[in-house]
């Protein structure tokens, strides 16, 4: 990936669908570094240190203690992402305080796994930001995602890519639920019948276009 | 050609234009230290050149360095190259330091590229908006930007017809995923042609000064394969948020706070996609024009292209 060059170069925020998200629950380092960046391994053979996505926030909960802890619950046409912003997080988590669900929202985080009592692993998302978007971002982001999950899809088989390698040994090498969920995704596009908010015809918003 | 033939034009090429050299008799006095003596062909190759330079009664600043070619500054990709470039100077900055005569932009059709001139060299001035082949210049690289250097050797030949100036502009797209510092409501250095931003109202170069306000924003957008550091500037910030310069102004007066400035600038722009066109500079992509991206890309295409049917 980045070679040795002389500026760190920013992780890229990876574009993946909530039903692939949740089955990336490998997680490695690259190097022995205490601080080295921790990535989630995805089933279609990619690394993601960050991700975007958008979609309907269905329902907040503050599930913290003593401290504010917020769950969101963010839906797109394959599944549910799960958030979870704390004292860490002061914007994302008051955002989370303050939404009315059911609203668009465009999420940038970092993939987080947790094991549960039973052993088994949930994979989640500890936001760096949340902001509230229309439904033209929500559909752009649907179709963007699909073309890179296909890319990945395509690249699954290179010989060089070793995050497939990885993804075979950990997940296996069938690939055909997801992209099956990519033609599920592109479906609800094309027939307009997809996200709770379909029916509100959005304002071009109220921004100056440029 | 052999070796030791390329070596020797490659040297007489360095010192055709101050004296007679013959390549021939240069690649016999290498073949001799390589041969008879033994001697490692760079090792020969400083030793022809050094002899040459004592018999011309030159010294090496004198010399060309032979691969000295005609580059477009686009294509100047590696550090201490010889190039001859052919440019206009489309901008002169002020030096910032006492050992530096001039510094500024030149640029020709494939694009821009910083320069400086030193005191010591004793060139002649470049004037703005005029036109120059320069010969024998250096390239110098720092931290993945390329400039090149004037020195000594360098001569300077004024055009009568202008060079273009070809626009390095990109385009990049993706969604808008951060926001940061250093954007929002700023201050500036008001000293002649710094502009620094203030940090805590310093100036790094001098020290305490009475800031003036600017907005400014450093944005990332990032398509899911790249990501591309952006910069608004006042005029493109106040297109792109609708917030003007005096309503930031009001904004943090009203909050004692100027923070809340980019805070507000979050809100409305993080998550959304936008295309932006620019000059880069550096790793900035400067956003002289931009809009927001509003409908999906063709889904059908993106079924064809993977094969997928409807």
């Amino acid at each position: 990936m980045s070679t040795d060059q002389s500026v760190p170069t920013r992780e890229v925020a990876q574009r993946v669908f909530a039903a692939e998200f949740n089955d990336a629950s490998y997680t490695f380092k690259e190097s022995d570094d205490d601080r080295a960046p921790v990535y989630a391994l995805l089933p279609t053979g990619e690394q993601a240190n960050r991700v975007f996505f958008v979609g309907t926030l269905t329902e907040t909960d503050d599930v913290g203690d003593d401290n504010e802890y917020w769950q969101g619950r963010i839906v797109d046409p394959t599944g549910t992402f799960f958030v979870y912003a704390g004292q860490y997080q002061p914007e994302a988590a008051s955002t989370l305080r303050e939404l009315e669900p059911p609203a668009y929202v465009a999420v940038v985080g970092k993939p987080r796994t947790y094991e549960t009592d039973d052993g088994s692993i949930t994979v989640s998302v500890r936001p760096e930001s949340i902001t509230t978007v229309d439904a033209a971002t929500r559909d752009r982001w649907v179709a963007e995602t699909a073309e890179r999950t296909l890319d990945r899809i395509d690249a699954f088989d290179d010989e060089a890519n070793e995050y497939a390698r990885m993804a075979r040994e950990e997940y296996g090498e069938d690939l055909s639920a997801h992209r099956e969920t990519v033609v599920e995704a592109l479906d609800s596009l094309d027939d307009d019948s997809g996200g709770a908010l379909d029916d509100t015809t959005e304002p071009s918003d109220d921004k100056p276009q440029a | 050609m052999s070796e030791l033939q390329t070596h020797a034009a490659e040297i007489a090429a360095q010192f055709s234009d101050h004296t007679d050299v013959d390549a021939d008799e240069i690649e016999q006095r290498l073949d001799q230290l390589v041969s008879e003596y033994k001697v490692p062909v760079d090792e020969a190759r400083r030793s022809v050149t050094n002899n040459l330079l004592d018999e011309a009664d030159m010294d090496r600043e004198e010399l060309g360095r032979g691969g000295s070619e005609e580059v477009l500054v686009d294509e100047i990709d590696q550090d201490e190259q010889w190039v001859d470039v052919t440019v206009n100077v489309v901008d002169l900055w002020e030096p910032r330091s006492d050992s530096i005569s001039q510094v500024g932009l030149v640029g020709d059709a494939s694009g821009r590229t910083k320069f400086v001139a030193f005191e010591t060299s004793e060139l002649d001035e470049l004037a703005e908006g005029a036109s120059y082949k320069l010969t024998n210049v250096v390239t110098d690289e720092y931290q993945g930007d390329f400039s090149i250097k004037l020195n000594r050797t360098t001569t300077i030949t004024e055009l009568d017809e202008e060079v273009e100036v070809g626009d390095s502009t990109t385009t990049v797209d993706g969604a808008l995923v951060d926001v940061q510092s250093g954007s929002g409501l700023i201050k500036r250095c008001p000293e002649d042609g710094c502009t620094r931003v203030l940090q805590n109202g310093r100036c790094s170069e001098h020290g305490e000064v009475d800031g003036e306000f600017d907005l400014r924003i450093k944005a990332v957008l990032d398509d899911g394969q790249e990501v591309h550091d952006v910069i608004f500037n006042r005029e493109a910030t106040e297109e792109l948020t609708g917030i003007e310069l005096e309503d930031a102004k009001q904004q943090a007066k009203d909050a004692l706070d100027t923070s809340v400035v980019a805070d507000g600038i979050r809100t409305d722009i993080l998550g959304r996609y936008y295309r932006v066109t620019g000059p880069t500079l550096g790793r900035y992509v400067l956003a002289n024009e931009f809009e927001r991206l509003e409908s999906p890309t063709d889904t059908a295409a993106i079924r064809a292209t993977a094969g997928v049917d409807q």
